[in-house]
């Protein structure tokens, strides 16, 4: 109740006189001056310089910004073969991450949601995982897919399938990386899927069921299309925060094998910091942030068309 | 809701004033701070005047040994202070170490891989150490082996104080290579100095172990399967770069051979595993899955620490002939440029320097073959084994190839370990692999350096 009164005071509300709103503006930006500033330190002024910087043919074992080079660097991250495979694997990725993030948090949310004694346990089990540190998680994974002596490895000929090399086969990396992220990550989306589904009221399941729909019915007809924008929200996020994926590749592959897992970020990381060459890099993160608003822009298209719609 | 009207607002004075107390405490604060590295950094003073600022890359059991040295240093030295900072190894090191120095902010000494000392060089980002200075702290060519001083030499000017040479090396079980019958009467492993003698080796130690003959690092490091590549080609007399690495002259025929030997080993013949990480490769020698481990000498301690029947020796002169020729790296002590004369501070890092250098033996423990002559050639270093066993790996190093994009950890590591690794993994034929190579450099070769 409370969240829709403020929603309503925010957007609504017809304007109070001119004089008061100047003044709690000037109150409201000294109390969001913390955030501000550190923002404006933190993101807006570095993404300000590496904008600038990507002109330049600065480096990391130089002072200053260097000798500028116009559009030296974006031409040469264009016609090179390593930026658009790099680009490529962070497309894969996102390809191969997405659809099962978005499909096995639905369901799972689901089977919680269905559950009737017991939920805190399933929905603390299934979030748990989205707390461990990236590394921690990356440990776990590569001792699971460590070859000969590893937990999949002894489960696999266990059962006698012959286990694939997960990390060090150019053709299985990716997967063995996209497998563990899904375990890691599933957590958030699938809270996200269950705070939605718990928004739901539950009178249109009981007029649906008096109606006589089952079961299957019930989710294809009521949970679904009522879940449209959690599924949105949750799809958006998702391939935002696939297309910036660098912590598990990094400790788990380091890129490769043969860098098959090499994502832009991983490129990015390897010009500017191993290469030094900080303006090549600060080139190819622009065009990497394109990329992100390109997506983001189509995805916001998709739901101000969705909620012109409802 | 009309939050305007609402009393609850008027209090927001006091909160304003709450604010801006605040500010004022944290702005106090901050000038009150620059003893601290915050305030320090900040005012752009030094961090802690009179302090010796030290930064390292030193893990695991290295990590230790160095703690002791830097205690001892502390109770020789009473009168200085010292801040030691480790960091992660790499990337993370150099990057960090660069910065602060750009930023004016280095360490007082830093470890830098020799490897990586030429680019920091060509950058200016390392202080010369004058003649007469090292002079006065006995840290003059004749109390270093040759091989490692010359090695700090740049243009005739010396920039790196050296502490070891790290080689890589052959590790071996001695249960199961008594078994093999691979011991000659001392107990000491009996050469492998021919394709054919190592091919055998394995393959006896494998009928022992049940497993492996040998293993050897392949998967997501790509710089064991430079060092094990560069140990045999180099013994063929194999160079990869020149001209400061805007040439490429990478011998096929002779990269050929090698690759085509490692491949032997682990995919026709099966004597190493073709797919196995850093860990892994160490669990299964500890484990005595495998006779023999290769590696470069710093996994000592993680054996001693398994408490397992094992010993060391030189990598296999498998090409070499009169000309053995071993992949290695020096660790040096480097001092980073701070702008403006400061003789104190030349002095602080020249002492602490002095004190790494003398406490050599411990650090040889590790498995590190000193450079520091009067240690190396005491008898408590050649008593000390297996250590002093392949001490003559430091005369025969062979270092990553001089260019900016080249050392230790660097994309030139990448680029030819990733290729090398489709190869003993049985994923590429080796002219594939030696056309990757020469792709891969050719993009690196031609970029304009960035120092």
């Amino acid at each position: 109740m409370t969240t829709q009164t403020i929603a309503g005071a925010g957007t609504v509300a017809p304007a109070p006189p001119v004089q008061r709103r100047r003044g709690r503006g000037r109150q409201a930006l000294l109390f969001l001056a913390p955030f501000l500033i550190l923002y404006l330190l933190f993101v807006i002024g570095p993404t300000i310089y590496m904008l600038i910087m990507s002109f330049f043919d600065s480096s990391l074992v130089r002072p200053g910004l260097g000798s500028f080079t116009g559009l030296g660097n974006y031409i040469e991250a264009l016609s090179s073969e390593d930026f658009w495979s790099s680009l490529w694997h962070t497309i894969w990725f996102t390809i191969l991450t997405t659809p099962p993030l978005v499909a096995l948090a639905f369901v799972f949310a689901l089977l919680a949601d269905r559950v009737g004694r017991g939920r805190w346990f399933f929905r603390f089990a299934f979030f748990v995982p989205y707390l461990l540190p990236s590394a921690v998680m990356a440990l776990i994974w590569i001792w699971i897919y460590t070859p000969a002596i590893g937990l999949a490895s002894d489960w696999l000929t266990s059962i006698g399938i012959t286990p694939p090399n997960f990390l060090g086969d150019p053709n299985w990396a990716m997967i063995s990386v996209v497998i563990a992220t899904v375990w890691w990550t599933l957590g958030f989306n699938f809270v996200l899927y269950l705070a939605g589904m718990q928004d739901i009221p539950r009178d249109l399941y009981e007029a649906a069921s008096i109606d006589g729909a089952g079961p299957f019915q019930q989710i294809t007809r009521i949970t679904i299309p009522m879940l449209g924008r959690t599924t949105t929200l949750v799809a958006v996020l998702q391939v935002i925060a696939s297309l910036k994926i660098f912590d598990q590749i990094y400790l788990m592959t380091t890129g490769g094998p043969n860098f098959s897992t090499r994502t832009s970020l991983l490129y990015i990381y390897d010009v500017s910091f191993t290469d030094f060459r900080t303006g090549y890099g600060a080139a190819v993160s622009m065009l990497l942030f394109v990329v992100i608003l390109i997506v983001s822009f189509i995805w916001l298209g998709i739901v101000s068309r969705q909620e012109r719609g409802v | 809701m009309s939050r305007q009207q609402s009393p609850v607002w008027r209090p927001g004075m006091s909160r304003r004033n709450f604010l801006q107390s605040v500010l004022a405490v944290t702005g106090g604060l901050t000038v009150a701070s620059c003893g601290t590295p915050l305030g320090a950094g900040l005012v752009g003073s030094d961090v802690a005047p009179g302090t010796v600022d030290y930064w390292d890359l030193f893990g695991g059991g290295d990590g230790v040994r160095m703690q002791q040295m830097l205690d001892r240093f502390r109770e020789e030295h009473p009168e200085l202070d010292l801040q030691a900072v480790t960091l992660a190894w790499g990337n993370p090191y150099y990057t960090k170490l660069s910065l602060a120095t750009l930023g004016d902010q280095p360490p007082d000494v830093a470890v830098s891989h020799l490897s990586r000392v030429p680019t920091f060089v060509a950058a200016g980002l390392l202080q010369e150490l004058l003649p007469e200075d090292l002079e006065r702290y006995e840290l003059t060519a004749e109390n270093f082996s040759e091989s490692s001083w010359e090695g700090c030499q740049i243009d005739g000017k010396t920039y790196a104080i050296p502490l070891d040479t790290h080689p890589f090396v052959l590790f071996y079980n001695t249960d199961i290579c008594a078994e093999a019958g691979l011991l000659d009467g001392d107990d000491q492993l009996v050469p492998l100095d021919s394709e054919e003698a190592l091919v055998d080796a394995l393959t006896r130690a494998k009928e022992v172990s049940g497993e492996w003959g040998a293993v050897c690092s392949l998967d997501a490091d790509t710089a064991t399967n430079w060092r094990i590549f560069q140990s045999l080609y180099s013994q063929l007399g194999g160079e990869v770069l020149a001209e400061d690495g805007t040439e490429i002259v990478l011998d096929d025929d002779k990269a050929l051979q090698v690759l085509d030997y490692l491949k032997s080993l682990s995919v026709d013949n099966a004597l190493m595993p073709s797919s196995v990480d850093y860990g892994g490769a160490v669990a299964l020698f500890a484990s005595g899955k495998a006779g023999f481990y290769m590696q470069g000498e710093w996994e000592i301690a993680t054996f001693q620490t398994a408490e397992m029947p094992f010993s060391m020796t030189l990598f296999p002169n498998v090409y070499g002939g009169s000309d053995y020729a071993v992949q290695a790296d020096l660790h040096t002590l480097v001092v980073p440029m701070r702008s403006g004369e400061d003789q104190e501070r030349t002095d602080r890092a020249l002492t602490f320097i002095q004190s790494l250098l003398g406490q050599s033996l411990t650090w040889a423990e590790g498995g590190h073959v000193p450079a520091w002559l009067p240690v190396q050639e005491s008898a408590e270093y050649q008593d000390l084994h297996p250590q002093s066993n392949y001490a003559a790996a430091a005369d025969a190093a062979v270092l990553d190839p001089p260019a900016w994009y080249s050392g230790s950890g660097s994309n030139f590591e990448i680029v030819m370990g990733s290729a090398i690794a489709t190869v003993r993994a049985g994923q590429a034929e080796p002219d594939v692999a030696i056309a990757q190579m020469h792709d891969d450099l050719q993009v690196l070769a031609d970029t304009a350096p960035p120092v």
